[in-house]
This record gives C-alpha cells, structure tokens and sequence, in this order.
C-alpha cells in the first residue's frame, strides 16, 4: 500500500511556520537567560496553567498519541483506564501531599530530593539511572519520528549511505537542540504549550471528521459492537469501561479490575506522575507553592478529556475497518495479517484531511515529537548538571559555570539522543531490553517514596536496598511469567527457559506488566520497613524538617479563597473524573 | 518569565488560522479536494476556529498587560 501523503505546498507552508516559531520562542527567551536557576529550573517563575498544560503535554509525545490511537484500536473504551484511573488520583496526590514536600524543600530535582531524605546512593542511584533513561526515550523518539516521516513524507532521496530517515532524525534534532539551547528549560515548557493547543487543534477535526463518516457516537458504539463479537467479546465490551473488568477473560484488555486499580492505577500512575521528574520537573518550574500545586490539578482537567482526541480516533479506525463499505482498512504489519494498530492515526489524517489541515494534523504530530525529545532533553539537563556533574565530577563552582555546563549538556543529551536513535535502529532487540530494565527500575520507585515522605522512620540503607530489591523482584517476577502467545525471551520466562516452563501465564502483556509492578512495589514497601527498622537513622529531625510529614508545618494557602484553594480544586477533578466513569461504565 | 506565551502562540494560531480560511475560501468550490472529508470545508472550518483562538489569545495578553501596568501604576500611586 501507497502510505506518503499527499501533500500541498499550503501544508509545507503550515510546517515552515510552526518550525520558524519554534526557533523564534527559543530565541525570544535567550535574554532572560542568566544563571542555571533561569536555564533548568525556568527561573522558578511561571504562571500555573503554563506548567499545568506542560505537565500533560510533557507526557503526551507522539509515541504516547500513535499509542493510545493503537490502544483505542485494539482494546476499544477501556483504554481510558489509562486516563481517569491511571492518572487523575495520582495527579491529584501528587499536588495535594507530594507538592509541598518536592517545592517546599531545597530540592532541584526529584534525585535531590532523595539526597536530602536519604542519602548519596539513593540519589545516585536514582540520578544515573533516569539519566540513561531520557536520553534512550529521546532518541527513540527521534528514531521512531524518522521512521514515520519517511514512511509519511514523499520525499525519497540518497546521499553517499545517507538517506532521507537520516536527513529527518538529524533536522528534528538540529531543531529540538537550538531552542533548548537558547531557551533551556522554558523553551520545552512553552513549546510543550504551544504542542497541547496543535494537537487540539490538529486532531479535533479529524474525530469530528471520523464521526461524522460512522454517523455520529451512536453509529460508532453501534459499529462497534461488531468489532466486539469478531473479537469473541460480549457485543458491549468495546465501549465499556468498568462493564466486563470482572474477569480478565471478558474484556479485551485481558486484566482484571484488581490488576487494573492496583497495577496500572496505583503502582504504575503514581510511580509515574509523581516520581519521574520529567512531569514533575514542569511543576518544580512554577512561580510559587499555590501554583507548583495547582500544576497537576490544572494539567487534570484537560487530561481527562484527552481521549476523545487520541482514544477516539482508534476506536473510529477499528471500526470503519470492520464496516466493509467504508473503504477503509487499517494495514497489516508486514509479513502477517495482524493488523497494525500503530497506523491507526496516520491513515485516518491521510483517508479524511484534504491539503491544509492535513498540514495541520502533520504539524501537530511533529510538534509532539519535537516536544517529546526537548521534554526529554531538559530534564536531563537539569538531573546531570546538578545531581551528577555538580555531586560527583566539580562541585564548588560559581553559578556560572554551572549554567554553562548546562548549556554544554543540552549538545551532549542531543548527541547521546542521536546515538541511542541509531542503535534503536540497527538494534530493536536492545531497545526493547533496556526499556525492560528501566521498567524493572521504576516499577519499586514510588514505595520508596510513599515511605521517605510519610514515615520519618524510613533509612536511607532501608531506602537503597529496597529500591534494588524491588527491581530485582520485578527482573524474577516477569522471569517466571510470561503473557500467552510470548514468542521472545523479552516477554518473559528467561529465568525458566521460556514460556513452556513459566509459573504462570497471564491473559495478555498488560496484565503481566501490571502484576510485575504490583510485586515489585510491594517488595520494595516491606524491605524498605524491615531495613529501616534495623538500620539507625542517621539523619537528624532537623535535617528531615520540610521533607517528612509530620515534621513538616502544614503548608496552608494564606489569602486564597476556598473556592481557590488547591484542595476545593482537587476535589472538583476527583468528582469529575468519577463522574465520567459512571457515564462510560 | 520575561515573555508571555500567549503572544507567540497567538500570532502563530492568528497566522495559520489566516492561512487556513483563505485556503478554505479560494477552495470552496474544489469538490475532489473535498471528497474526502465527507464535502465538508474542514479547512475553512478549522481556520475560523484556529483564527478565533488566536485573537483571543493575542486579547488576553494584552489585557494582562493592562492588568500589570494598572498595578504598577497604583503601586507608584500608593508610593508617592
């Protein structure tokens, strides 16, 4: 099948303008970029919708928008677990009890934090181990954009061994590293901003487009119903949410609602949304304590009605592919007849948008590319300039050093990034191990932290031991097991030699992914209390003061109206986010 | 942050919104072109709204400004 676009000079033109303003908003901020606070940390300094809409965009990359579409594709409505469960209460704890403790102390950065609760291991280890982690997603992304464009672009050229994928990987790069150059971390936060309101803007026409051919919601639920019995479904269960969750054989995520609370909604989203700290570097950025909590509760709202942009347009591709007169299929990946769920956007931006928006919709998929890789790159500006060049290599520098070494590092992360591209390219089998490790490393992550902020008690021997017992109690769990129909070792079972010898087999990948992190938190938890308490606490109370709970003053709003307060905010989200799963049960 | 975000992605909303329902309108009549998207003028469509975006943007920006100098200009007040 014929995949390039058809594109006009008016959706060239489309993209020429959103690169010459991206370089332009990095150039604007040039000037007020004086010291390393203004360069990583954006001066401390912005407003709180700004951060709000950069702590989601930072997390919806294209990977994350061709995934959900795919995800929608495949698994239909349940998708939105990773939305209302798998994000809002932890957003909404990470603002209301975390926020205080991560902007309130002295910390920089999330593996500062862990430096000041426990001790150096922790933060080094934390520290090195993110690192590695945001310089292999930035250049996947990289590589994966390269990937698209040329199977999207018409253009086709060969220069000596270089082709077309490497003149994309390295423009999208040259981009990404000026304006994070000139503008450092603000640069990625506005650009992050301009990213949310592309991809509303880009994708809104293309769901209303979609409906508009299936004939509305009620023809969409109807056609899919025909997905879900060819599935071997019950004829609801691609537009239920909670419906089917009783039993992981009913509904087509294959887990059950157990897994999905406590794996995806518990262990994973708050490991996620209040530990990785390229999310909560976006609410560290922000100009007072109201607004660094506000940030996620901000960002909450319109996370919650994401899906209908990304979610929705998979569920309208799957569908039009089972409706036989709409002369619309989704491709098949190459050498099989398994559909490939990752086109699901493409095809439908080149089957509905006309030149014009079609430039739009391609400007806006590129943009969260872009913002991905800069997201990405500045926080591991920030993560290696302080808590790795400034702990371990020269510490005592004058701040202006720091703020150059910052700059210097952004080049390093885009090299890095540029490296990791190619061997994701050459290598897949590699990137997909390390990203297993790095899954391995985070899934224990929130444990540890859940203790550190709310048990003085907790050591930082009890803190590093566990994090690595919890990773290696991830690394056995997902040896043991694999998910059914597991053609790789990657999947599971290496510890046992393959699937024909596994303790247990779960209905699908998600279902062991989730269980995976709910064994290695759960490790961590309780090797992270049976340590502490045989270990001696070696920080003081004083020391733990702004950083434990209940040595902390209760931060209270002064002058904020209740109506105005973060708590009254967080409980409106809470309550809307009920709301739409009873709808969509 | 010295510089409002608001501004830049309100020129840029305001320019592509432009560019859209120009294109929109000189196309109009162009019904391959829009074939697929079901005879619907989605380009004029999107530009009006992308358009609209903009200018409330580039509005807001500016009515912060007056906010600021109005604050500032009673803090001197108050000063004096």
């Amino acid at each position: 099948m014929e995949s390039a676009f058809n594109l006009g000079w008016i959706d060239y033109l489309i993209m020429l303008v959103y690169f010459a303003f991206v370089i332009g908003i990095g150039w604007a901020l040039k000037k007020y970029m004086k010291n390393a606070v203004d360069f990583l940390e954006a001066g401390r300094s912005l407003p709180a919708w700004v951060t709000g809409l950069a702590f989601i965009s930072a997390n919806l990359g294209a990977l994350e928008v061709i995934g959900m579409a795919a995800s929608g594709a495949k698994y239909g409505m349940a998708t939105v677990h990773f939305y209302w469960i798998g994000a809002i209460p932890a957003m909404v704890f990470l603002a209301i009890f975390m926020m205080p403790f991560y902007y309130g102390s002295k910390a920089r950065s999330v593996p500062e934090y862990l430096k000041l609760r426990f001790d150096e291991k922790t933060r080094g280890f934390n520290a090195f181990s993110f690192a590695i982690m945001t310089v292999l997603s930035s250049g996947i992304s990289m590589y994966a954009m390269a990937l698209l464009a040329q199977t999207l672009l018409p253009f086709h050229f060969e220069f000596g061994p270089f082709s077309e994928f490497d003149f994309y990987l390295v423009f999208a790069a040259v981009i990404v590293l000026v304006y994070t150059y000139l503008g450092g971390l603000t640069s990625a936060i506005y650009n992050e901003v301009l990213q949310f309101f592309l991809i509303v803007i880009g994708f809104s026409p293309l769901v209303i487009l979609g409906l508009v051919r299936i004939g509305g919601w009620e023809g969409l639920k109807e056609q899919l119903e025909v997905v879900s019995l060819a599935h071997g479904f019950e004829k609801d269960a691609f537009i239920s949410t909670w419906k089917y969750a009783g039993s992981p054989e009913a509904n087509p995520l294959g887990v059950e609602w157990f897994g999905v609370i406590m794996g995806l909604g518990f262990v994973l989203s708050f490991g996620y949304w209040c530990t990785n700290f390229l999310v909560v570097q976006r609410a560290m950025a922000a100009g007072s304590m109201a607004a660094a909590r506000k940030t996620p509760l901000i960002g909450a709202i319109p996370k919650m009605l994401l899906p209908v942009l990304v979610i929705v347009p998979g569920m309208i591709a799957i569908a039009l592919s089972y409706m036989p007169e709409s002369g619309f299929t989704l491709p098949t990946k190459e050498g099989s007849d398994v559909l490939n769920y990752d086109m699901a956007i493409p095809v439908m931006l080149k089957t509905y948008f006309p030149t014009g928006v079609l430039g739009l919709g391609v400007t806006a998929l590129l943009a969260s590319f872009m913002s991905g890789m800069a997201g990405n790159v500045s926080a591991f500006n920030t993560v290696f300039t302080y808590d790795i060049y400034q702990s371990y290599i020269r510490p005592d520098k004058p701040d202006r050093h720091y703020f150059r070494v910052g700059q210097l590092t952004t080049v390093f992360g885009v090299l890095v990034s540029i490296l990791a591209a190619y061997v994701a390219k050459m290598f897949n089998n590699v990137m997909d191990f390390l990203q297993l490790i790095f899954a391995f490393i985070n899934a224990p992550l929130f444990a540890t932290f859940l203790l550190g902020m709310f048990w003085k008690r907790a050591t930082g021997h009890g803190a590093f031991y566990a994090l690595i017992g919890g990773t290696l109690g991830a690394a056995v769990h997902h040896g043991l097991t694999a998910p059914a129909g597991a053609d790789s070792m990657v999947k599971g079972g290496w510890l046992v030699g393959g699937i024909d010898h596994v303790l247990k087999i779960y209905p699908s990948e998600m279902a062991q992914n989730f269980w995976t992190a709910i064994y290695a938190f759960g490790i961590c938890l309780v090797l992270t209390i049976i340590i502490s308490l045989s270990t001696k606490q070696l920080k003081t109370e004083g020391q733990l003061k702004g950083l434990v709970y209940s040595l902390t003053p209760k931060y209270r709003e002064e002058g904020l109206a209740w109506y105005r307060k973060p708590e009254f905010l967080a409980i409106i989200v809470l309550a809307i986010a009920l709301v739409f799963s009873i709808l969509f049960w | 942050m010295g510089l409002d975000i608001k501004i830049p992605i309100g020129f840029m909303f305001s320019l592509l919104g432009l560019l859209l329902t120009v294109h929109g309108i000189i196309s109009a009549s162009n019904e391959a072109l829009y074939a697929r998207s079901m005879g619907i003028n989605i380009n004029l469509w999107t530009g009006c709204f992308m358009l609209a975006i903009g200018i409330i943007l580039l509005i807001f920006s500016r009515l912060k400004i007056f906010k600021k100098r109005l604050e500032e200009n009673i803090k001197k007040e108050t000063a004096d």
